[in-house]
């Protein structure tokens, strides 16, 4: 539709309902469903559950909140799973000292490079990993979605490699704080035994969404993301590097499936070839429920970290009310696609 | 002559806006008629209604004097009014004859009858006068085969009425000539047509009446040959223009902003339809609005994207303010001072999901930085602002996206992004496309200010009378070629023309030696 001629600009309109619901729509879908699971089930609102939720999700979060800069340039990045078992795969070699130590339980402390060693290595294979596929995106012209799609069985091929098709377990305490600390809340401690905190994955989490969110939000950087994702060849005519960008993008989703992958390592004290398969989908479908385009130019990283709970708490709450796991899949599918129905619906109803 | 159409009293109401109040259309069998207005009148709200996508909230319409009640497109086509949008609804990947008859296959349930696709088709095409392979594949058609390929569509639904939105906006001289034809052809084998058209010399040229709104009324209705075009344009906003080219400004002797020399452009395998340039030089002065013109495919907009860095298969030697300068990409272009609006806004300038601020600062957020990576926002707001007075562009506020604007605030807000950047060559492609009369009145009055400000201004355009009407000077190319230069005041429709046509071998550029 055409817009009428003003000849004067409006007083500032009245808030519209539909702009304020579009901004929250998935918080709003978020909130009303947990309220449904704490009036099934009261033990969900319990501290040690939600924390535990949050312990559950933060791995796949991380690794949304890279995916979110990549979605918003219109590109995608199926091999985050394999980069993660990669990267925690190469974290566990370094923590045990090279490839030949690494059945030895506890060896880490006497003969291993330390944790921090380790995590520069899983950091450092992801950003590789990025930058491999990136490269490969600008400079060969071949999409996205194919090239990721090899990624993904190559980087799971290069793990079973290096780890000779096992796991590799029994890390220091260094390295297992990653994963499995917390940030004892003694104010919650309650009757339980178990220590109730905050884990330390959920601050890992938490603390690069705030990171992410203000370079999206307020940056040049962020700014240019979003426009080579709205219109690339207008973006490339503004003067941007769309390529570097790009290239950017990718290794940034590396840096944080890297990141993903150590957490992940160390919460589960071993590292395990056939770690994250599939969590390309549970990364996207978070994107996604987060409000975030896959046309690219569109979306909020705060978004996705409700998405990724929104998953988490959907989980969670039907393995508590005992819904069998084949029936938890349906319901899980139907409700992302409802989500994202939802955010559409009312985003066609938005005026400005 | 009898009536084909009456709508009486339509009016549609959306959310916050009255589109239409009280509209009436009368459209006569064998009549070209021609609707016209501003952006916003309601044009495209009327024609919706009568094509089925919208429905009225009240008023009636009646064709051949039975009324009817379209939910739907399709039956709207059923009945014989089919709608020629401007972007076409062709299947690229189809043959001609497929996306003739598309969804009307002749043949049973499984197969097509491809034979009498085919034999149909080209009796179709043979009726329109053009000789093209009902087999060839859409995609391989230039602008003006594909209007005819929705034209033929349109005849073979048997339609009593086609509607013409802006259907020569995208053509050049030769094959509006063309499309005039085969409208007059049609007028005589007894259908009826709508032309929606900014151009009003068009207009003047090929309809019989016209019906003019604003503001979603009628404004009137006349035949041709009782109006002139100042008329029209009073009708259309409401107020007389004085003059649509007045503020001629007069060009100093400035120094050579930008000196092109041996502009070319090869072939690749990417793009086998390429258009190639061959040694295109010209010069460009401060303070000067340099014209170029060319028949559509003559290589107009190659010139800008290659001077402005944007087409890998291009190269030149180009020099600014006499010192050599290489440019390889748009990055580099900008960093030389040089601004480009593109022809096509909303695929090459526009980020229609962003708001009008983000919009604006896109090609200069360098002068926005604090701490050296985090956008000012309120800074670039104040910027905005002060553009938004001096271009009188209308919008709601900064934050408000910028596919919500109008065609003609949308080139504003484009303009804007360029002037904040403060080029000191500013290269426009098609600065008024599908913008309406009153807009295109201050975009030209804008051109002029920044001539006046110093700025050297390369100005592409396929309508005549803008180059006319706006260039100090003004150079003409055909098939890749420098085919000539000349001064506004020795300029006339009629030279142009022979300067641009193919066939005019021998250069008319005056002997220049360096």
């Amino acid at each position: 539709m055409e817009t009428p001629l003003q000849t004067e600009i409006e007083p500032r309109r009245k808030v519209n309902a539909a702009n304020v619901i579009s901004q929250f729509a998935p918080l709003i879908f978020l909130v009303v469903l947990m309220f449904v699971f704490w009036q099934a089930e009261p033990r969900f609102m319990n501290p040690l559950n939600l924390f535990n939720v949050m312990r559950q999700v933060s791995i796949t979060g991380l690794i949304a909140i890279g995916m979110t800069f990549v979605i918003l340039t219109g590109g995608i990045d199926l091999s985050v799973g394999s980069m993660l078992a990669l990267a925690g795969m190469a974290a566990a070699v370094v923590a045990k000292g090279g490839a030949a130590n690494t059945l030895s339980l506890n060896a880490g402390a006497q003969v291993g490079f330390g944790t921090e060693a380790a995590i520069l290595a899983a950091l450092l294979v992801g950003i590789a990993c990025g930058f491999l596929q990136g490269i490969t995106i600008i400079r060969l012209g071949v999409p996205a979605f194919v090239v990721t799609l090899g990624g993904l069985t190559v980087f799971r091929g290069l793990t079973l490699i290096l780890s000779s098709g096992g796991p590799i377990s029994g890390f220091d305490e260094s390295y297992r704080w990653w994963g499995q600390g917390l940030i004892a809340l003694p104010f919650l401690q309650g009757e339980s035994r178990v220590p109730v905190g905050i884990p330390i994955p959920v601050i890992i989490f938490l603390g690069f969404a705030i990171l992410a969110h203000v370079i999206l939000r307020y940056t040049r950087y962020g700014r240019h993301i979003y426009a080579i994702g709205g219109n690339r060849e207008a973006a490339r005519l503004s003067g941007l590097n769309v390529d570097r960008l790009t290239l950017s993008v990718y290794v940034i989703v590396g840096f944080f499936a890297g990141l993903g992958g150590f957490v992940l390592s160390s919460r589960l004290n071993s590292s395990e070839a056939v770690a994250g398969v599939g969590y390309e989908l549970t990364v996207i479908a978070s994107v996604v429920i987060g409000g975030t385009s896959l046309f690219g130019g569109e979306g909020r990283v705060l978004g996705t970290v409700i998405g990724a709970i929104l998953i988490g708490v959907l989980t969670n709450g039907l393995v508590l009310l005992n819904v069998s796991s084949y029936i938890q899949q349906i319901v899980i599918g139907v409700i992302i696609v409802l989500a994202v129905a939802f955010d559409r619906f009312v985003k066609s109803r938005r005026s400005v | 002559m009898t009536l084909l159409l009456n709508m009486t009293r339509i009016s549609k109401q959306f959310p916050g806006v009255r589109a239409l109040d009280e509209v009436a259309l009368e459209v006569e069998r064998g009549e070209i008629h021609g609707l016209l207005g501003e952006n916003g009148a309601g044009k495209s709200t009327l024609l919706k209604i009568l094509s089925g996508a919208h429905r009225p909230d009240s008023g009636t319409i009646t064709l051949d004097g039975q009324t009817l009640h379209f939910d739907t497109p399709q039956q709207a086509q059923s009945a014989g009014v089919v709608t020629i949008y401007q972007e076409f609804n062709l299947v690229p990947q189809l043959t001609i004859a497929e996306n003739v008859f598309i969804g009307r296959e002749p043949g049973n349930a499984m197969f097509f009858n491809w034979r009498r696709l085919a034999t149909e088709t080209r009796a179709l095409t043979d009726r329109l006068g053009i000789s093209i392979d009902p087999l060839t594949m859409v995609r391989d058609l230039s602008v003006a085969e594909q209007q005819m390929v929705e034209i033929a569509r349109a005849i073979s639904m048997r339609s009593r009425l086609i509607i013409m939105d802006e259907p020569t906006s995208a053509l050049s001289e030769t094959e509006v000539e063309r499309l005039f034809g085969i409208m007059r052809d049609l007028r005589e084998q007894g259908l009826s047509i709508i032309f929606v058209s900014h151009r009003l010399e068009e207009v003047m040229r090929i309809c019989n009446r016209i019906t003019v709104l604003r503001d979603g009324r009628n404004a009137g209705t006349a035949a041709i040959s009782d109006i002139t075009i100042p008329d029209i344009i009073r009708m259309m906003v409401g107020r007389t223009l004085a003059d649509m080219y007045q503020g001629e400004h007069q060009r100093g002797d400035g120094e050579m902003a930008l000196r092109v020399r041996n502009l070319n452009r090869r072939g690749n395998a990417q793009d086998p339809h390429a258009i190639l340039l061959k040694n295109v030089s010209f010069d460009l002065y401060k303070g000067e609005i340099l014209g170029i013109a060319g028949l559509v495919g003559a290589g107009r907009t190659e010139i800008a994207r290659a001077i402005f860095g944007a087409d890998a298969f291009s190269s030149a030697d180009i020099e600014i303010d006499g010192k050599p300068v290489r440019i390889s990409s748009p990055r580099d272009a900008i960093r030389q001072g040089i601004g480009l609006i593109p022809e096509d806004r909303k695929q090459q300038a526009l980020f229609l999901s962003l708001t009008v601020r983000q919009n604006f600062s896109i090609a200069s957020l360098g002068r926005f930085l604090r701490l050296g990576a985090f956008v000012d926002e309120r800074n670039e707001s104040t910027q905005l602002e002060s553009y938004r007075q001096s271009l009188n562009i209308r919008m709601t506020s900064p934050e408000q996206r910028v596919g919500n604007l109008s065609g003609g605030n949308q080139q504003k807000v484009v303009i804007a992004r360029w002037l904040a950047m403060n080029p000191k060559i500013l290269i426009v492609d098609e600065p008024t496309r599908g913008i309406d009369v009153s807009a295109k009145a201050e975009v030209h009055a804008l051109l002029h200010q920044m001539a006046g400000s110093g700025i050297a201004v390369i100005m592409i355009s396929s309508e005549l009378s803008e180059i006319l009407g706006m260039s100090d000077r003004i150079i003409t190319i055909s098939e890749g070629r420098l085919t000539g230069e000349i001064a506004r005041k020795d300029a006339s429709e009629e030279r142009l023309m022979a300067m641009m046509s193919p066939t005019s071998a021998p250069l008319h550029r005056a002997a220049q030696t360096n």
